[in-house]
């Protein structure tokens, strides 16, 4: 079986995000930037199942800036096989990403893709579904646990009331919720062959795909801040202040 | 401009998540719902749904496909109907984030998900960032699919209205995922969602048992449980307890904090509630920046104590 693994590079998980000053995006000069964590739980999912002899090539793949080579050759130090970079100047919408990933895995013919179930900067949580769709193939999201039965998956996802479990044939979208696994760290030695696996560099327009938004940001913004409130001495002070201040009990 | 609402039908009822995405639809125009579910649900469902004021009409779709909510009967049914309608919206529940985005594809429109306030009917503000900023945004597609981060909408009333009802023939399609079981925590309590009151515990719970000192307090106080990511994921809890950026968003009306110390993720889940107290033995724990109310010490002398104030 072959897995086909998308990841993003984003700001480090953390970091504190700030606003720049000219509303027009967040400040990144000299941030840390690392592969979105999701991605992580996706890649070591994928190496999971190559170690239990279900998948045998594990492709990964980013779309973005020429840095993002580097958020790929982590994936490689992790155990991925080989990596492809579409690069395009800045970081496309989920849909303009869903678009390319079509080509891609009509060209890779994997049998799994597994996802993030999202990026921790955007929070979009739209590109799985969004490929799932468009490929015609069946989806499972915020996944908990993913075993191979018969021809096809059995997966658990995390919903509201608790969790259900699916069955779907392959090939099919897997997205990785947080508690699918806890990824494992690359080794030096891994770090080192790392730098001589296979990466391919292609360019989002050679693949022919319109990245032009179909949202366009008018403004980013910090939220509301909330401030501190006051400490209380006793338990019987805070049941007062409750009572008669914030009148909420 | 008409909007049609995936509404989640869960046993007949319709929850109060659905009732604050059919809110925010309602600000951009005539509003149509949407119930789906299995042959034994549908009836009970579609009466409840119709009961709530100010739609235009409830339109039901029943079959074994739809018993589960699974995405791609949702988004093939969204597709078929999207015609009709200006904007789809649903609320960003499990059902509405797996469903909107597939739909979305299918109809060639980049889906905006959390919309948290509704500018005018092309300009959505939704958080990025686990909350850390909000981007205003305006699409250009000719048709808009939303998802509602419900906390920031006041629900519509369950009760008041008698909309029409009207079965609607599904398209064909042959999904290939399919339903096997599911693992529903049961609880008494209130859902998270829902609560007016929230008792939430973290690391400071220590383990699955200390984890339970909360539970004379939330019977007290007729709260929900809520839980930090470290709870859940030490197994204190089950994961639908969690709220933060990938758990539950939620804004109850008192949030009481117990050992959580305030990461980022599980600020962006809880910082719109009304008031907030925080119980921690840190006293530089960032949850007491966002605290109206903070009381150091040690939860397992406080809690209790709290509980007995109660009387």
């Amino acid at each position: 079986m072959k897995i086909l693994v998308p990841i993003k590079r984003v700001i480090d998980y953390n970091v504190k995000v700030r606003v720049r000053r000219d509303g027009g995006g967040v400040e990144t000069a000299g941030v840390k930037m690392s592969m979105n964590p999701f991605d992580e739980i996706a890649v070591e999912e994928a190496l999971r199942l190559r170690e239990k002899g279900i998948a045998s090539d594990i492709v990964v793949v980013s779309i973005g800036v020429p840095q993002a080579a580097d958020t790929l050759r982590t994936a490689l130090a992790m155990g991925a096989d080989r990596a492809i970079l579409v690069q395009s100047e800045e970081s496309p919408e989920p849909l303009a990403v869903a678009k390319i990933l079509k080509i891609l895995v009509e060209r890779e013919n994997p049998d799994l893709v597994i996802l993030g179930k999202q990026a921790i900067d955007d929070d979009m949580n739209a590109t799985g579904q969004m490929l799932a769709g468009l490929l015609d193939w069946p989806q499972a999201t915020f996944a908990s646990r993913v075993e191979k039965t018969g021809d096809g998956l059995t997966v658990s996802r995390e919903v509201d009331g608790g969790s259900e479990t699916l069955s779907l044939t392959l090939p099919a979208i897997v997205t990785a919720d947080l508690r699918l696994n806890e990824p494992r760290y690359a080794s030096l030695p891994n770090i080192m062959k790392a730098k001589k696996k296979p990466l391919e560099t292609l360019s989002a327009a050679d693949l022919g795909i319109d990245l032009t938004r179909r949202l366009t940001t008018l403004s980013i913004a910090e939220p509301p801040t909330r401030k501190a409130g006051i400490k209380v001495g006793s338990v019987a002070e805070l049941v007062e202040k409750l009572r008669n201040e914030a009148k909420v009990i | 401009m008409t909007a049609l609402v995936l509404l989640d039908a869960e046993d007949g009822a319709i929850p109060q998540t659905s009732r604050s995405a059919i809110a925010a639809a309602a600000r951009l125009g005539d509003v149509d719902v949407l119930v789906t579910g299995g042959p034994e649900t549908i009836e009970a469902a579609a009466a409840s749904a119709a009961k709530i004021p100010g739609i235009r009409k409830v339109r039901t779709v029943s079959g074994e496909d739809f018993a589960h909510a699974l995405a791609e009967p949702l988004a093939a049914l969204l597709v078929a109907l999207a015609p009709e309608y200006d904007h789809i919206v649903a609320a960003a529940t499990a059902i509405g984030k797996n469903a909107l985005p597939r739909a979305a594809a299918l109809l060639d429109v980049q889906v905006i998900p959390d919309v948290m306030e509704i500018r005018d009917a092309e300009t959505f503000v939704r958080p990025i960032f686990a909350g850390n900023a909000l981007v205003t945004l305006r699409s250009s597609d000719a048709k808009k699919l939303l998802t509602i981060r419900t906390a920031s909408f006041d629900p519509v009333p369950a009760e008041g209205g008698t909309a029409p009802i009207e079965t609607v023939t599904p398209p064909a399609c042959r999904s290939k995922s399919h339903f096997v079981s599911a693992e529903h925590s049961s609880t008494e309590r209130p859902q998270l969602e829902a609560a007016r009151i929230i008792v939430s515990g973290g690391r400071g719970l220590q383990s699955a048992e200390g984890f339970k000192i909360l539970e004379p307090l939330a019977d007290k106080l007729g709260a929900a449980i809520g839980a930090s990511r470290v709870a859940v994921d030490s197994g204190f809890v089950p994961n639908d307890y969690q709220v933060g950026q990938t758990g539950k968003i939620v804004a109850p009306d008192l949030y009481i904090a117990c050992g959580i110390s305030g990461a980022i993720q599980h600020l962006a889940g809880m910082k719109d509630s009304k008031v907030i107290v925080a119980i921690n033995k840190d006293e530089e724990a960032p949850i007491f920046q966002v605290a109206d109310y903070g009381l150091v010490g040690d939860l397992f002398q406080i809690v209790p104590a709290l509980t007995e104030a109660l009387g």
